[in-house]
């Protein structure tokens, strides 16, 4: 097995580590000195703006009670369910999608790579911006359902009044968003695929989706582990795309705990219980972080 | 030799409608990409270029029954309402896009370097520091921000919102360059350091210029993030020093607002970042061969 397919399968770099740690001792003097003054910013910025926010958040939600009024508050308890079918759902459908249309964008033809340069449009184009689009795009009167009624005589649906259709849109619109960042890195990932591998599994009568199953998805399974956490780490913090899609509306039906934590504690005022409400997803969060962790650590991941 | 050419003739038909049938499937597919991601960018222009969308409803127009480009002129010349500063505003965006994209590149290539060149030992503590700050994330943090800017002095000051862009932008910075720094051979260095070169000059002469593909990449990510954020923004900066992305925001369920300029701002914000990745382009390439080619 080549390096190249270790860093696919994060297995352990055997001969990457040979080479990159040909004398390993401890830095002496100068040089010790350059290696403290060039992790110094990065330090600060760590301790400064993570590690003291992060305990001002955790003493500010400290006081249980503030738990107990959560958990009888039927808003809560709708965002949490909120949160797991914004992020289950999007995160899943986007990465699946993607990773799809990654082996898709390969194909050897001029007008794919134009087509590539429209589909990172969404990736390149502002998040709060493009939302907003989305939001006018969905009214009543919009594009959509004048497009309903023009090819299909349909009247569309007032998409903003409906938890199911709002929360939908949102999903729609964060996939909308997202998919073409993991596509670039999926397709980057492939590329490295040889294609002798390729060349024997079609011997072996390998192709299309049986080739997709049997010899594409296994290769590029940790990554798409690793890119699937860690987009579930960046998909719990979106706050953009619910706040400015349906606006948590109708009536906070569609808030997730993102946008009923500023909810909390810009519009009603109650500081702790917006930061109480996001903490409370940390037994989720960290335990993907240390799965993310431990992954990287077994080799060098691509990310 | 017709005895062997006629089996190969139904495996050959069979293999052309096959391929027919992907060429045609490919071109439905690019069609619906088309419009999946070109539909809200549609919709922009559908509503700048309609001068009637400011007053009346949204009714239901697949394109602008009179074009005009008024929209655009009154943003341009300030004169729409709730956009009288707008170019203000849009140097705001630029300031701190521009500097979280700089301050991002340097911290994160230092660091990264520091761990990754010089054999820091206990280096994998900062890789997993880093890794650390996406378990809570950064809209998370937004009151605590929100308290400590205040107490750091930096209520209603584009640094405070510099400095959390700067925060969640690094550790992916730091992640992505480690691994591309794993790609440039050690001999490199140490042959600099035979020679004499400080720890400092390896870093200027050596890893900057090779790292360029990463670093552009690593740009860009961080420009991207400055320019989509709207929360940090919008809770960390008054009026006064508000960024484009805020207005647009916060404005964005009010039919009062003169929609046409509302959009037509947005068309000409969204402009930079998409300049900026094609002025890259040819780096980004380069970046994504280099990581494709690894052996």
């Amino acid at each position: 097995m080549s390096s190249m397919q270790q860093v696919l399968t994060a297995g352990p770099p055997v001969s990457g580590k040979g080479r990159r740690q040909p004398s390993r001792r401890h830095l002496r003097g100068a040089d010790f000195r350059w290696a403290i003054a060039f992790v110094t910013p990065y330090a600060a910025v760590f301790f400064v703006f993570v590690v003291y926010p992060f305990s001002y958040a955790l003493w500010m939600a400290r006081k249980l009670s503030l738990y107990a009024d959560l958990i009888f508050d039927p808003l809560y308890l709708r965002a949490v369910v909120n949160t797991v079918l914004f992020v289950g759902i999007g995160v899943n459908v986007k990465m699946f999608l993607a990773l799809l249309l990654s082996g898709f964008f390969l194909r050897p033809r001029w007008w794919i790579k134009v087509l590539l340069a429209v589909y990172v449009l969404p990736w390149v184009i502002a998040a709060a911006q493009a939302c907003v689009s989305f939001h006018w795009m969905l009214q009543q009167e919009g594009l959509v359902n004048g497009v309903l009624s023009a090819m299909f005589g349909i009247d569309g649906p007032t998409w903003f009044n409906d938890r199911l259709l709002a929360l939908g849109s949102n999903i729609v619109v964060y996939i909308w968003k997202w998919m073409p960042f993991w596509t670039l890195i999926f397709l980057v990932a492939r590329i490295k695929i040889p294609q002798d591998i390729y060349d024997a599994a079609e011997i072996d009568g390998a192709t299309g989706a049986r080739r997709f199953v049997h010899v594409t998805f296994p290769l590029l399974a940790n990554l798409y582990l690793l890119c699937s956490l860690l987009s579930t780490l960046w998909a719990v913090g979106d706050f953009t795309t619910v706040y400015l899609v349906s606006g948590g509306g109708p009536a906070h039906l569609t808030d997730v705990l993102a946008t009923l934590g500023f909810h909390y504690a810009f519009d009603i005022a109650a500081p702790a219980l917006g930061v109480a409400a996001v903490m409370s997803a940390l037994p989720v969060l960290i335990p993907i972080v240390i799965l993310l962790m431990r992954r990287l650590q077994t080799g060098e991941a691509e990310l | 030799m017709s005895a062997t050419l006629a089996p190969l003739e139904p495996a050959r038909r069979r293999h052309r409608l096959r391929r027919a049938l992907t060429e045609t499937g490919s071109v439905l597919l690019a069609v619906v990409i088309l419009i999946w991601s070109l539909a809200p960018v549609y919709n922009m222009f559908l509503i700048a270029l309609d001068p009637e969308e400011g007053e009346i409803e949204f009714d239901g127009n697949l394109w602008p029954p009179e074009p005009s480009l008024e929209g655009f002129r009154e943003v341009i010349t300030q004169e729409a309402r709730y956009l009288e500063t707008f170019w203000h505003q849009f140097g705001n965006s630029f300031f701190i896009g521009l500097l979280t994209m700089v301050l991002t590149v340097l911290i994160g290539s230092l660091a990264s370097f520091a761990v990754s060149r010089m054999r820091l030992s206990k280096g994998s503590l900062l890789t997993n520091a880093a890794l650390l700050t996406y378990a809570i994330p950064a809209s998370f943090l937004i009151v605590p921000y929100f308290r400590i800017m205040h107490s750091y002095g930096l209520s209603d000051n584009p640094w405070a919102v510099i400095a959390t862009q700067v925060t969640f932008a690094t550790p992916f910075a730091i992640l992505l360059l480690q691994l591309y720094a794993s790609l440039i051979p050690f001999e490199l260095d140490d042959a600099a350091r035979v020679d004499g070169a400080s720890a400092g000059q390896v870093y200027l002469r050596i890893y900057l210029p090779l790292m360029t593909p990463a670093l552009a990449i690593v740009a860009i990510y961080a420009l991207l993030l400055a320019w989509n954020d709207y929360l940090f923004a919008a809770v960390l900066l008054a009026v006064r020093n508000m960024t484009v992305a805020v207005t647009q925001g916060q404005l964005f369920s009010d039919t009062d607002a003169p929609w046409n300029a509302m959009m037509a701002a947005a068309i000409i914000y969204v402009l930079p970042p998409i300049a900026l990745l094609f002025a890259l382009r040819r780096y980004v390439v380069t970046g994504l061969t280099m990581a494709a080619v690894t052996e």
